[in-house]
């Protein structure tokens, strides 16, 4: 069954810098930084780059983050948790916006 | 937990497991050297003795290489560990590795340690901690302290979900106590006592790298429990005996192979810990490592199979008998029984 998405298009992240390979090697260069050890950690980062992924709603993202999480070191409880900050702060989102909806209705209800 | 062997599973068949690395669809590991441009693996001398003593432990750990546990027995005799103190003697060998099982069930552990002090050996006892919580014996933290043998210990998370997943229920607790006690009696506090923890990733992926999980442990050990420790070793899992059947058992096989073959890493090659060490049977016969050991796989490839045979002989040259096993020692940052190879 073709799809959009496909769990083996991943490890052909790297085609992306068959054309205009400066922009691949600068993107490269600058995301080994932000991953690297820190004022946090390498597990550390790899959790809030896992919420962020489903935050994003990126299957190759939370794939490539599910295996980083675990070799780092962190395990499923810690993971999980990293997804409810996402899930927290995507509904906290939703719900402050209704804030604007009370805004509005207060504006022109009667 | 039974052993594979007390639970007669195919996978108990060393050829068995060969087999099935065979049908993974990996390359052999010499080709893959040659496709990179390596020699193939040899060595002349002999810098480590790793001598695996028995098979006997009081665990049934998940990702177990040697297929250890209660339930088996082999066990080194003292003619044999007579043997081992003779070659390192004979040969000025430095360093003096002691695994198993749990080594310290061995009638022989005691000799042995005590017979390569007096040598002025380096000696390495692979210790689970658990054992040092065991009833018979209390007196162990002492007795291997005053010896200044240093330990290197299993301790695959500095969490409990993931210890206790890969090495058994309730492990995790009494390992912290076993870690505990030995900080008390000065190991790890940088006083010529050495502890070392050793982390195996808990599932089918490699470890992260050895020196961002060392911070973390580090941390998470001291402001959770107030532990402190020397080094951590990353150990890649070798896909052999219960690993493989976890492997097997899980789907991972294939994939995992691939990750391994993918992840080959050429600088890793020159480090490998078959070029410096040789691994000792309970019986005495002789393999390139500990895990050649596990597929009943001795030296044969120049250099004599037994310790009779190179204690008569005293030839240390060998060429290394490879398998496709030995992606585990190649991929990624690679891996040893010192941690990670490149980084």
């Amino acid at each position: 069954v073709e799809t959009y998405y496909c769990p083996h298009d991943l490890a052909k992240f790297g085609d992306m810098g068959k054309n205009r390979p400066e922009l691949w090697a600068k993107f490269i260069d600058y995301y080994g930084s932000v991953f690297a050890d820190g004022a946090l950690t390498e597990r550390e980062k790899a959790l809030i780059a896992l919420a962020v992924a489903h935050t994003v709603q990126c299957p190759y993202c939370i794939d490539a983050y599910t295996n980083a999480c675990l070799e780092k070191g962190s395990d499923l409880d810690q993971m999980t948790e990293a997804v409810h900050v996402a899930t927290a702060i995507r509904g906290g989102s939703s719900l402050v916006h209704g804030v604007q909806m009370r805004n509005i209705a207060e504006k022109i209800g009667m | 937990v039974p052993s594979l062997q007390a639970s007669r599973h195919p996978l108990a068949v060393t050829d068995e497991q060969t087999r099935t690395l065979a049908r993974s669809g990996a390359p052999r590991f010499d080709d893959v050297l040659a496709r990179n441009g390596l020699p193939l693996l040899a060595t002349a001398r002999i810098e480590v003795l790793q001598v695996n003593v028995g098979k006997l432990c009081n665990q049934t750990c998940a990702h177990c290489h040697v297929d250890a546990g209660p339930d088996r027995r082999e066990a080194m005799s003292r003619e044999t560990a007579a043997k081992v103190i003779e070659l390192l003697r004979r040969h000025d060998i430095a360093t003096l590795d002691i695994t198993g099982g749990a080594p310290e069930l061995n009638p022989q552990f005691r000799f042995l340690v005590d017979e390569a002090a007096t040598l002025g050996c380096r000696v390495i006892d692979r210790c689970n901690l658990t054992v040092l919580m065991l009833p018979g014996q209390a007196d162990l933290i002492p007795y291997l302290a005053e010896r200044k043998v240093g330990i290197t210990a299993s301790l695959p998370s500095f969490r409990q979900a993931g210890t206790d997943a890969q090495r058994g229920d309730g492990v995790f607790e009494k390992s912290i106590a076993a870690l505990r006690k030995l900080n008390d009696a000065g190991y790890g506090k940088r006083i010529g006592l050495v502890l070392d923890l050793v982390h195996n990733p808990v599932g089918a992926f490699l470890p992260g790298k050895q020196a961002s999980l060392e911070r973390d442990y580090r941390r998470e050990l001291s402001s959770r429990h107030g532990i402190v420790f020397d080094h951590l070793h990353a150990i890649t899992n070798m896909p052999i005996s219960r690993f493989l059947e976890f492997l097997e058992r899980s789907g991972n096989t294939v994939t995992y192979m691939e990750l391994l073959v993918r992840s080959f890493n050429p600088v890793t090659a020159a480090g490998v810990m078959c070029r410096t060490h040789l691994s000792v049977g309970w019986d005495g016969a002789l393999y390139d490592c500990d895990f050649n050991q596990m597929l009943a796989l001795p030296v044969d490839q120049g250099g004599p199979g037994t310790l009779d045979d190179l204690l008569a002989s005293g030839v240390l040259a060998r060429r290394v008998r490879t398998g496709r096993h030995c992606f585990g020692c190649t991929a990624g940052a690679g891996s040893s029984c010192g941690g990670a190879l490149d980084g």
